[in-house]
């Protein structure tokens, strides 16, 4: 089971584009497909995968009671109680950022390799000492950013030190897409980002409110029953994930008005 | 261009500012990419290596006195390599020459 597990790195530089959403929504999708999988929180600084989980209360143990042998690893993750599949190791409390090392975060990794088919690391923002324990981590990464220009600045910067390392494969998520904005050009195109930071495209996600207000309930939206254009985009990147050959979500055909057909008009091209 | 550009050039607006965007964001990255730490240290080190290793190949250089380094200016980035030549390989002795002598300036924008 060790060999096959999947360790993802969740990674952007520049924090709020949506790592810790992304991680969220993509274990428990991921779990729901039948996949055991673990999210570790690795912004010991900042933590916040707990919250948008709605596990804040269940904490008892954290990574750092698991490296100080404090308690056994059963003992600090924490289940889903409607996704069993998924479990939670929180982050410890941020003086843990003074002595952690790259090689206590590939002890942890390696420990939930042993449990879990995959292990999502959500990485914290910056490209400083915490990003690189999370780093020491994973095998594989998923830079996630946004059609703007400075999430895609500091997306480069994250590239430049992953393409220096041996994680592989690097794909890349576009978060919080607004096709409407895209189509009358006030926005960079999926094309523009992808073309700028050249990594294969695991996936975009649209702008959605219904984000936020899972993130109010602690509800990942990929847990309810209802539609939403964010979730059908999570469970599209979670399928592309897991090797599923399907279309990535293409923001051209997702605004249907007859405003949104007037735009792409407005987009071809004359000469 | 779009029609969208063709109409707002006809009507002297601002073009659609995804456009803007892409150029300011290129030339950022342009920038970044050769700043980047990792190309300033050990990359430098070990392309400091290879040029001298080619160059001494013809020329006696005086090991002291080189200078590698990355120069920015105006949006472009050049490698500077300074090598003071002692004499060529095959023992002439030039009169010793301690002014720059620009061997590389080639741009590594990439």
């Amino acid at each position: 089971m060790a060999e096959n597990t999947r360790t993802i790195l969740i990674c952007s530089g520049k924090g709020g584009v949506g790592k810790t959403t992304l991680t969220a929504n993509l274990g428990i999708a991921l779990a729901n497909s039948g996949a055991t999988t673990a999210v570790l929180d690795a912004d010991f600084g900042l933590r916040n995968l707990d919250l948008l989980l709605g596990l804040e209360n269940r904490i008892v143990y954290t990574a750092q009671d698991v490296l100080d042998k404090n308690c056994r690893l059963d003992q600090a993750l924490v289940r889903h109680k409607k996704e069993p599949n998924l479990a939670l190791l929180p982050a410890g409390d941020p003086r843990m950022l003074d002595w952690m090392k790259p090689e206590d975060m590939k002890k942890i990794s390696e420990v939930l390799s042993e449990k879990f088919d995959f292990v999502l690391v959500d990485c914290p923002a910056g490209v400083e000492d915490g990003f690189k324990n999370a780093l020491a981590a994973c095998k594989e990464a998923i830079v996630v950013t946004n059609p703007e220009l400075s999430a895609v600045r500091d997306a480069d910067r994250v590239i430049g030190i992953l393409n220096t390392s041996d994680i592989e494969p690097i794909q890349l998520v576009i978060n919080r897409v607004r096709p409407n904005m895209m189509a009358s050009q006030e926005m960079l195109s999926i094309e523009d980002v992808q073309g700028i930071l050249s990594l294969p495209l695991l996936g975009i996600v649209l702008e959605d409110e219904q984000v936020i207000i899972s993130t109010n309930r602690g509800e990942p939206l990929t847990l309810t029953d209802g539609r939403s254009p964010a979730k059908k985009c999570y469970l599209n990147v979670s399928q592309r994930l897991t090797g599923k050959d399907v279309p990535i979500i293409d923001p051209k055909n997702e605004g249907k008005s007859l405003k949104d057909k007037f735009m792409r008009l407005m987009q071809t091209k004359v000469f | 261009m779009t029609l969208r550009d063709l109409i707002n050039k006809l009507l002297g607006r601002e073009t659609a500012s995804a456009n803007t965007a892409r150029e300011r964001l290129q030339l950022v990255l342009a920038h970044d990419r050769v700043d980047m730490s990792s190309l300033t240290t050990d990359l430098l080190d070990k392309m400091r290596k290879e040029i001298l290793d080619v160059v001494a190949k013809y020329v006696e250089i005086d090991f002291e006195e080189v200078a590698v380094s990355l120069e920015t200016e105006d949006r472009m980035t050049a490698l500077v390599a300074n090598l003071p030549i002692k004499r060529t390989i095959s023992g002439e002795i030039k009169f010793k020459k301690t002014d720059k002598s620009d061997k590389t300036d080639k741009d590594i924008k990439k």
